[in-house]
């Protein structure tokens, strides 16, 4: 197997560790050690810019809606608006996320972020743009640092106590899911705890609830204050001493590691390598920061089967193509329409286990729309695809103003600059050597250079080759 | 197709077919005779998304109890088109009715499956998965279907068609996807780049797997686009049939079966029944479509002598709660009724008792039969499949083939 070029592994780290690079970031990366090109992805991520699309004082939720009208504050008319707006600001949170994936400066910490969303993964319902946020907050706040802080942390969101519905959860009436999750999903993964560990785990949940203007509250009197045995230890446990017997199963450190190499690293595990990974995760009490910092400095990391073994999310698709080449779609929502086409809408997951990647994001008709995807976005060809309408009437006002046209702004001065010196002949491997994990085979070679024409100026020819480039299969991949 | 003539089908296109291009193959076995079209049975499943209220469809006429819990949507006795003493269709399926008249209609109640989740989305997975309510499958009940239909094979994805631009979790299989086509002329020209074509002909088979899994994905694509479509293009109906949406998904499924395509199940799905508010007008509406299009279909494939070996299967994710809401509409519920139409079953019948609105489970309907008995039924009684493989376990099939 040979070895990876230096520019081929900043590439390869780019992509995984973020959305890509532009060719100028790659050019100034080469010059680095890569030790210090991985530091600097670490401290390009340690602040965070909350995103924010409604003011906790101002939300109104559809019950306070509905209480309104009824008083006589809002008519019919009124009413309908302002519950499609708070719809509505769910798609904003979503379009302003993807903003600060693709051009924000924080990438690898937006990487992670959308990692957890997949594993915590939440759905937007009963139309509460707050709780939504909070949640996307939260989940990016936490994404880089102490696993524990933000396993308790989102395990408090009223999005996610609502979803999983701990708010039915009562002494006198308990609802288990909110445990079921939490362990199936959260940290130990199926197989690991009892039947009973769940049902007596779901006692010591009671009383975790929320307000409607999103604030964790503990309730007393829900709460079942008698004894429970979980995990084989008897107490008058409460939610939180649930967390920290599962943070001290080492279990949870080798489920997450396991998830984490899946998505950075391989789909193929290797288990000698995540059960090494996951003693370190356990020893660092659960810091993702070292355990990503290892990953991506170590030789295995840049073996050439782990180099386009990932096939990227359609999130990560797009939000690649808009930080290599500066896209500005002038109408966002078209972001939507892509994302529904291709099965991956921010915080509407397919359910709780998250999207299962990999394989399933490819099938005749999604692998089609990613192949004409730049076609659409980088010539405002016509889109004939259209995405299924989902039956819940919540989520169908996106549909409605996810326009199929592909208006778009593209910075093509910086990313043409970066080919100033390269010559005519080397011109497409050059550009795919930017693009691609893989240099091209003979046979590509030809059918990219077919689409270009004598005619064409050199930067007419620099932006043919690159969305016939970005057309590829081999795009696809990571 | 039954079994048999799917192995012996599978059997001929596999000698010396190790080279590529794969479909052609039997692509051009059947152009040249030795092969008969698709001569077996054909499924078509038709999904009403977003949980029709099967209450207000399949109607109690002769129950207290539906007429109490509600007292502005329970449909008026005499407005009725009665199937027996208690049930009858809701009044804008006059053409189902005349179906069910002709004894084409069979009418399962009480569908559902244990610990019903009310979520669209979670319901639809299961329906669409055939998995149990706390379980998380990647893979659907098609699907699957596909993968043994293609196992040891070379991977046809037209055998499972969608008739829509994307492709659901349901034709979604381990090792083969189903084929999303709305329009096969469409699809084909998509196909028709110099790039795409150029590309479908690379077999790259360096590692990682990734790469090959998606230029054989493209392949396949490729040659499935080009069949369905030259196949296709040798037939066109011409029947009327309404200019809905599902109307022309029905119009294409027809045309492709009547063409001779090699597809043992199709799939299609309609929208806008989650009926909060305001559900008398639209449910009136998606109703009446629904019946126009399946009536239609049903005709034109009488017209063609293939009604027998046609048989179209309808549900929802779930049903409503059987009280209404304070906006003239239902909320989620969970059992429901089934359709299956055609395929040569016998006639006119309900098979099961009508929903007991005295035994309520927190104010919604109680399942009797679990959904995958009528999936299991489907597959090994009338496709002639291995049920059990392909749903993971056994379940007691319905009676009704």
């Amino acid at each position: 197997m040979t070895n990876l070029t230096r520019q081929q592994q900043t590439r390869y780290l780019f992509a995984r560790a973020g959305f890509g690079a532009t060719p100028a970031e790659l050019d100034e990366a080469a010059r680095k050690p890569l030790k210090k090109v991985v530091r600097q992805l670490f401290n390009d991520s340690d602040s965070v810019t909350d995103l924010r699309v409604v003011d906790a004082d101002t939300n109104e939720t559809k019950k306070q809606l509905k209480g309104m009208f009824q008083n006589g504050q809002l008519d019919k008319d009124m009413l309908k608006e302002r519950i499609r707006d708070n719809a509505e600001k769910v798609r904003d949170l979503n379009l302003q996320w993807l903003d600060q994936m693709s051009t924000g400066k924080a990438a690898l910490r937006e990487k992670m972020a959308l990692f957890w969303h997949g594993h915590f993964a939440c759905r937007a319902q009963g139309r509460n743009p707050l709780f939504m946020q909070q949640y996307a907050n939260t989940i990016r706040q936490h994404a880089l640092g102490k696993f524990s802080d933000l396993l308790m942390a989102v395990s408090k969101e009223p999005a996610m106590l609502q979803f999983l519905n701990n708010q039915q959860n009562r002494k006198n009436a308990p609802n288990e899911n909110f445990a079921r999750e939490v362990m199936e999903l959260f940290t130990l993964g199926r197989g690991n705890y009892s039947e009973h560990d769940i049902k007596e785990a779901a006692r010591a949940f009671t009383g975790w609830q929320f307000t409607p203007d999103g604030q964790f509250v503990f309730r007393q009197q829900v709460h079942d204050e008698g004894e429970k045995t979980i995990f084989g230890k008897t107490g008058a446990f409460k939610g939180e001493d649930v967390i920290a017997m599962l943070l001290e199963n080492k279990q949870t450190a080798r489920f997450i590691t396991a998830k984490i190499y899946r998505f950075f690293v391989n789909e193929t595990v290797d288990k000698k390598r995540v059960d090494e990974l996951a003693d370190q995760f356990y020893k660092s009490n659960y810091d993702s920061t070292d355990l990503l910092e290892t990953i991506f400095t170590s030789d295995w990391f840049y073996d050439a089967k782990n180099v386009g073994a990932h096939i990227k999310s359609p999130v990560e698709l797009l939000a690649g193509f808009r930080h290599t080449l500066g896209v500005q779609f002038e109408q966002p929502q078209s972001q939507i329409f892509v994302q529904r086409t291709l099965g991956q809408l921010l915080f509407y997951p397919p359910n709780v286990a998250g999207w299962p990647g990999g394989k399933n994001w490819i099938d005749s008709s999604s692998l089609l729309f990613r192949m004409q995807l730049p076609n659409y976005v980088l010539k405002a060809a016509d889109v004939t695809v259209k995405p299924k309408d989902e039956g819940d009437v919540n989520v169908q006002s996106l549909a409605r103003k996810g326009g199929a046209r592909f208006q778009t702004k593209v910075d093509w001065a910086d990313f043409e600059a970066a080919f100033a010196k390269t010559t005519d002949a080397e011109l497409t491997d050059t550009i795919a050597s930017t693009l691609l994990p893989f240099p091209l085979r003979s046979d590509q070679r030809e059918l990219i250079n077919k689409q270009t024409h004598s005619g064409q100026s050199r930067s007419e020819q620099i932006h043919t080759i690159t969305a016939a480039l970005m057309s590829l299969p081999e795009y696809q991949l990571t | 197709m039954n079994r048999r003539n799917f192995l012996k089908q599978s059997a001929f296109t596999t000698a010396g077919t190790m080279l590529i291009p794969h479909f052609l193959k039997a692509y051009e076995a059947q152009m040249m005779g030795q092969v008969s079209a698709s001569n077996g049975k054909i499924l078509v499943v038709v999904q009403l998304s977003g949980g029709n209220d099967g209450l207000n469809t399949v109607v109690p006429y002769r129950n207290d109890i539906y007429y109490r819990e509600r007292p502005t949507i329970a449909i008026k006795p005499e407005k009725v088109l009665t199937l027996n003493d208690e049930i009858g269709l809701h009044p804008a399926m006059t053409a189902l009715k005349a179906l069910y008249d002709e004894g084409l209609v069979t009418v399962i109640n009480n569908v559902g499956y244990p610990n019903p989740d009310r979520s669209h989305f979670r319901s639809m997975d299961i329906w669409q998965t055939a998995s149990d309510s706390d379980k998380y499958v990647t893979t659907g009940w098609v699907g699957r279907y596909l993968d043994a239909a293609c196992a040891g094979k070379e991977h046809q994805p037209f055998r499972t068609i969608e008739v829509d631009d994307t492709l659901s979790l349901a034709l979604k299989g381990d090792t083969v996807n189903g084929l999303a086509v709305l329009d096969p002329k469409k699809l084909y020209n998509q196909t028709r780049s110099d790039l795409v074509t150029g590309l479908s002909k690379e077999h790259p088979s360096h590692e990682p797997e990734s790469v090959a899994y998606l230029y054989k994905t493209l392949a396949e694509t490729v040659s499935s686009a080009n069949y369905v479509y030259d196949k296709a293009k040798t037939y066109a109906t011409l029947a009327t049939y309404p200019t809905t949406e599902l109307g022309n998904r029905l119009k294409t499924v027809s045309q492709l079966i009547q063409a001779g395509v090699s597809t043992s199940v199709y799939y299609v799905s309609i929208s806008g029944f989650d009926t909060h508010t305001n559900q008398p007008g639209q449910q009136e509406r998606l109703l009446g479509q629904y019946a126009e299009a399946v009536g239609a279909f049903m005709k034109d494939l009488k017209a063609s002598g293939r009604q027998n070996d046609v048989l179209l299967m309808t549900f929802s994710e779930f049903g409503r709660r059987v009280k209404q809401n304070a906006s003239n509409g239902t909320d989620h519920g969970t059992a429901n009724n089934v359709f299956l139409i055609g395929g040569g079953l016998p006639a006119k019948r309900v098979l099961n008792e009508a929903p007991n609105l005295t035994k309520l489970t927190e104010g919604d309907l109680t399942y009797s039969v679990d959904f995958r008995q009528i999936y299991a039924t489907l597959l090994h009684d009338y496709l002639g499949a291995d049920d059990v493989a392909i749903l993971g376990r056994k379940f007691d099939g319905v009676k009704i083939v």
